[in-house]
Order: structure tokens, then sequence, then C-alpha cells
């Protein structure tokens, strides 16, 4: 009792420490710009007073239910619980397949699931970058930016294309007479881009680890969008763009002309159309993550980017470059962020600096955290939670925040190493085990 | 013994640190298919020798000649990094296991033959399409990774983290990890240290094996006497960076002045220590 009754009055100092300024004293601007203030000191000691007796019943729950994750559940559980995870995947993929065809009148809905997958592919772009090999990386918006702004300005400008073979869908003399083919022939150019960028990035920071690496990561992403901001011959600066090719059925477009898309199937025009094309297409591009991300952790590549992970020193007695490894994880994890990027600006058909903020890196390497890193239906889950809990709490207005940092807290207690905190191996002999997230490394940098 | 050429001839290696002189004007050579040793009490550099030889340190000057079985000669004091092992096919394990310890035991297996999966998987691109070369070659690695998890004895343990593993095990499987990268030269930091007396006999045996089976040489530092007096063809022993004796196992233990510096002033507590050792 001593001890919990310690703890609480602990944490009642703190809260005093910090509230103290915040709620105790009041200040505002006069009307002749002069300084008042008054107290607030009730306020204040019914703040410190909720945290000691919230203390106290956090302890006491704490010994009521025992240690976190103490509990073993029983076998029967354990196999039902296993059988729901194996089937937790292909239900999901399912279920996202159908999401047009259930919700085809709510166009809210489907504008939501084209954002919550933007964010899953995001997810798992950065998963390759932090997830796998290990590299905390908090400028990953740099390279949707990249994505976004290459689309949005390749589609635009008037840079002469090489003429290739007449008659070739793609030979245009510049790239506005790309016209319907505009997305699918800078789609592939934005990824590369970006990725370009990522190497860019990889080189100085080869040497940096951990604080270090996020920090200079961290700057990159500033730098980019600081570029954007101000160069504004080229990118408008803080107007952005606007009137980007929306995207096309593969040289169809999605309009109401007598050579659209819904002329051509022979259905009436709806402008719903084009949001389930939108959706289906960025389902194919997070798949296309997921499968290469899935692919290359089974080949020599993704190897070396865990082994990196778990020990540089050994990987180079094993004699793997780490130099080509970290760039590689960087220059693909970018490609990734670059393909969506240029979904972005499809989508949008206006992007400016403002969407391309810190918040953004931060929301995706939440997304893969909480996640799990490295984890792929993990991270598809806390894009889920993270994005579609955040418009849940839509109704509760200014709270909106504080329930959902709440809800993070809660969740980094009980699951610290993420949603789903183990590791499957790439190869197995007999069989296919998993690995507790407590022996798996998290990387240095 | 062989009249072959040997493996690896050192030649005046000297490492600085600042001020420090870790090893100096340092020359030994270690036979082909052949176990050195290179014993020497604590602090007499043989670790900073190992670092020079595969490619963690850069040494201050010396040189070091690597001749492969086809002839092949490396410089390993102008390599560097993991081009030593890539190259040079020198291999090593380190004093404080560095396992791969979120990987299965396979897996730090596989990680072991990057190089040559790497080649085969056309640098990803054939293998992202899954190409049935790059399907043979994996297949093949996954073969000689099962070998070397029979030959240490931890095929039932294959699919474990390696983090998991007994201590004992973590250390074959280190060496076993080592082998997987087809080494000419397989140098190991002390493979002995905290194992019991069952695990070091099976240690010895082990080491001959790759010795006389694969055709391997061996560079090893060690502590465990029984362990080197049993298993070295030739023993090196340093003290504060400067090689004090070099020869055959029975000499170097008779030298006095080895007696003397490996295990401090008092000589026949030393000598009765080396005795017992052997």
């Amino acid at each position: 009792m001593a001890f919990i009754l310690k703890k609480a009055a602990i944490s009642a100092l703190v809260a005093l420490g910090l509230f103290f300024l915040m709620i105790g004293i009041r200040t505002e601007a006069g009307s002749s710009g002069q300084l008042i203030y008054w107290t607030r000191f009730g306020e204040l000691a019914a703040m410190v007073g909720a945290v000691f007796a919230g203390s106290i019943v956090i302890e006491l729950l704490r010994r009521w239910i025992g240690p976190v994750g103490g509990v073993e559940l029983p076998a029967g559980v354990r196999a039902t619980f296993a059988t729901l995870g194996r089937l937790l995947a292909p239900a999901l993929l399912i279920f996202a397949l159908l999401v047009p065809v259930i919700f085809y009148k709510e166009r809210y809905l489907l504008d939501l699931g084209i954002l919550v997958l933007t964010y899953v592919m995001l997810g798992w772009g950065l998963n390759i970058v932090v997830g796998l090999a290990g590299l905390l990386d908090l400028g990953y918006v740099a390279f949707y930016a990249v994505g976004a702004y290459s689309y949005a300005l390749l589609a635009q400008s008037p840079l002469p294309l090489p003429h290739l073979v007449d008659g070739f869908p793609f030979v245009a003399f510049s790239m506005e007479q790309l016209g319907p083919w505009a997305f699918w022939v800078l789609l592939p150019v934005s990824g590369l881009l970006a990725a370009l960028w990522g190497v860019i990035l990889g080189f100085p920071v080869l040497r940096l680890r951990g604080d270090y690496l996020a920090i200079v990561t961290l700057a990159f992403g500033e730098i980019i969008r600081l570029v954007i901001l101000n160069w504004q011959d080229l990118t408008g600066g803080p107007n952005g763009i606007s009137g980007i090719p929306r995207p096309t059925v593969f040289g169809i477009p999605l309009t109401p002309g007598e050579h659209g898309f819904a002329a051509m199937i022979g259905v009436p025009f709806s402008p719903t159309h084009r949001l389930v094309f939108l959706f289906y297409l960025i389902l194919a591009l997070a798949l296309l993550t997921n499968w290469a991300t899935i692919r290359l952790r089974r080949l020599p590549i993704g190897r070396a980017w865990e082994a990196m992970r778990e020990d540089e020193v050994a990987c180079r007695a094993l004699g793997i470059n780490i130099t080509t490894t970290k760039l590689s994880a960087f220059a693909i994890g970018a490609m990734f962020g670059g393909f969506a990027g240029a979904f972005f600006a499809t989508r949008q058909g206006f992007i400016s600096p403002e969407s391309f903020t810190f918040q953004e890196s931060a929301l995706v390497l939440a997304i893969v955290v909480l996640g799990g890193m490295g984890s792929q239906l993990g991270v598809a889950l806390a894009a889920i939670a993270m994005i579609g809990g955040f418009e849940l709490f839509r109704g509760l207005d200014q709270f909106r925040m504080l329930v959902f940092g709440g809800v993070m807290v809660l969740l980094m207690i009980w699951r610290p190493r993420g949603l789903i905190g183990h590791r499957a191996p790439t190869v197995f002999l007999q069989k296919r085990t998993e690995i507790s997230s407590s022996l798996v490394k998290e990387g240095h940098g | 013994m062989t009249t072959e050429a040997p493996i690896l001839a050192i030649d005046r290696l000297t490492m600085r640190f600042g001020g420090i002189v870790a090893v100096n004007e340092l020359s030994f050579t270690a036979g082909r298919r052949q176990i050195t040793a290179l014993i020497g009490p604590n602090g007499a550099g043989k670790t900073t020798v190992f670092n020079c030889i595969t490619g963690f340190y850069r040494p201050s000057s010396g040189v070091m000649q690597l001749v492969h079985d086809d002839g092949a000669a490396f410089r390993l004091d102008r390599l560097h990094d993991f081009r030593i092992c890539k190259y040079a096919k020198v291999a090593r394990t380190f004093q404080n296991i560095r396992l791969f310890p979120g990987m299965t035991a396979l897996e730090n297996l596989m990680v072991a033959q990057h190089n040559t999966l790497m080649r085969a998987s056309g640098f990803s691109l054939l293998g992202l399409l899954g190409a049935p070369s790059f399907r043979a070659a994996e297949r093949a690695a996954i073969d000689f990774a099962r070998h070397w998890l029979e030959r240490i004895g931890l095929t039932e343990r294959a699919d474990d983290a390696a983090g998991n593993l007994p201590y004992g095990d973590q250390r074959r499987l280190e060496i076993a990890r080592a082998m997987c990268a087809r080494p000419a030269l397989l140098c190991l930091d002390e493979p002995a240290a905290g194992l019991n007396a069952n695990e070091s006999a099976a240690l010895s045996e082990l080491l001959l094996s790759i010795r006389d089976d694969v055709g391997t040489s061996i560079l090893l530092i060690e502590h465990d006497m029984s362990v080197v007096m049993e298993i070295s063809d030739h023993i090196v022993v340093l003290d504060h960076g400067v090689k004090i004796a070099d020869g055959a196992p029975r000499a170097v233990r008779d030298d006095p002045k080895v007696v003397a510096a490996y295990l401090g002033a008092d000589e026949e507590d030393a000598a009765q220590v080396m005795e017992g050792g052997a």
C-alpha cells in the first residue's frame, strides 16, 4: 500500500510540475497589448487530485489483473485464434475487393477506402526501410512528395519526348501529347525518380545510426517540402499545381463524352465510376507493393536487409556489402512511396506542399510501428485502425485527438511490439515456425 | 606436415591506435589445410590481428598475403571490409557470438551464402520473377545449409530462432555459418569460450573434420589449452603485440618464455597449468 501511495504521490508531483504553468496560470493579451494573467489554482488542484486518484486506481487494477501477458490461454482457444489469424488476410483481401460493390452508393466510404489504401501502401513501402532493413526513416513523406510532383510536373511540361515508333500508343513529341496515357507512362517514371532520391538521401546517411539517422531523414523530408514551397517558378510554391491529368482506364478517359469509359461499356455515366476505378487502382498498387515485399523478403537481398537489422558487423564478416544493401532498401522503399505520390496527385488533381508535412511521415511511421515492424498484415490492420479509427472518432470533435492518443498509449502497453509482434521465417526445413518479437532486433540505423 | 605453400603469410604487420602499438612487426604464416593457433595472454593483440586479417581494421603497415589453392593471391592489407570475405574467402566468427538472433538457424546459414545467391538471383531481378535457375540455386543453398546443420547436429532445430538456441549450439552454428560462406581460411575467435568439457571435445572434432574433410585452413584464437594442444598443427604466441614463440605445440608448450608470459610471473605455477591443460 505504501508503494502505491508513494507512486501516486510521485505522479501527482509530476502533474503539478507539468500543469502549474499550463493550467495554474492563464495569460491573455489585453486590449492595449499588455499581458493579463490570473491564477486558476482550483482547477490545478482538481487536475493533480485526478492524477493522484487515477494513479492509485491503475496500480490497484494492475495488482488485480496481474502482470500483462502472464495469462496462458487454453490450447483450444489458441488454436482457434491461430486459424482466425490465418484466415484474416484472405478475408481482408476479399472484403477489399468487394468494397466498391457493397458501398457503391456511399461516396464517403469509397473515398475513405481510397485514403486507407493509400496509407496501407505507404505503410508497406516504409516497412521495407524501417521494418525489414531497420533504418529509422522520419522523412518518408519526401518520396511521396517527389512522386506526386514528378507526375504533376511532367504531365504538364512541354518537355520533348523522343519519337519512338509510329502508331505506338506512347508516341508523343511532348509530355502533353501523352494525353490519356499520361498517368500510365508517368507512374513508373515517378517511382523511379523517387527511388533516385532515395539513393541520394541514402548516400550521406550510410554511416549514421539510430537517432542520428532519424534526425537527418527528418531534415531531408523538410528540405524537400521547403524547396517545393519556395521554388515558385517550377512548383507554384504554396499555390500548388492544379489541373493534373486524371487517370484513365488504360487510355479510356472516365468522362461523360462519347469516348468516355461509360459510353464504351454502354452504361450511363456516373461520377462514382472514377471513384471505383481509383479504389481498384490503389488496391492494385498496394497489392503490388505487398507482393514485391513478400517476394523480396525471400530473396537474398531481403534476407540481407533483415540480417543487417539484426547485426551489421556480422553481415560485413559474411561478405555482404552494407552500402548497396542499405541503398537498395532506401531506393525500393522510396519507389513505392513515389508510386503512392503519383496516385495521390492523379486522385486529387491538385497538390500543394501542405499535403507533405512532417505529420504525414509521423503518421506513416506510426502505422508501421503500431502494426508490428516487418509484418505486412499488421501494417494493413494498423492503417485501417489509424485512418479508419480517426474517422470513427469524428463525432467526438475536439476530444478526438485525446481519445486517439489514449488508445495508442494503451495499445503500446498491451502490445509493445505492435499488433502482429512475431516474425515469420523466410525459409524452413521441417516446419514453419513463428519467431517471438523479443528475439527480433529493431535495428540501429 | 605438408610442404605446400602457406595459405596466409603475414609480414611485419603493425597496428597502431593513436600512440598505442597493439601489434608490432608481427610476422607469421598459416599452413595450408592446417590449424594454426594464435595464443597469448589477455590484451596481447590477438583479436586486433584477427580484425586486421578480416578487414575490420586497416593495418598501419605490413603485408598480408593470402593464396588460394588455385594460386590466386590476395593482399588482405589492401582489401577492406566485406571484400575480404567476398573475394579473398576469409570467414570469421566472433569472441562474443554474433548470430542473427531473430532469424532461424537455417536463415542464418542462408545469409552466409548471400553472394552466391545474389548472383543466381540476377541481383534480385530474376529472383523476383521466379526464374527456374534461381530456384535451383536456392535449393542447392538450402541443401548446403542442411549439410552443415547435420554436421553440427542441429537439423532438428533448423527452424528455431538462433537466439533461442543453447550457448554451445550458438557457437557451433556460428562456425557453420562461416563455413557456409565457403571460405579458404576460417578464422575463429575463441570458439571454445564458455563450453563445457564435452562440448569442447565435440568442437575439436568438428574443427579437425573441417581441416581434413573440407580442406579449409583454420586460424584460431583460443584460451582453452586442451583444445589448442590437441588440434593445432602450429602455434604462434603473442605477448604485448610481439611474437614470442612460433612452432609445433610441444615445442611451444615447453618454451620457458611462453610459460612466463602466458601465465604471469610465477613460472612454476604456470608450468603446472600448462601441463594440466595438455
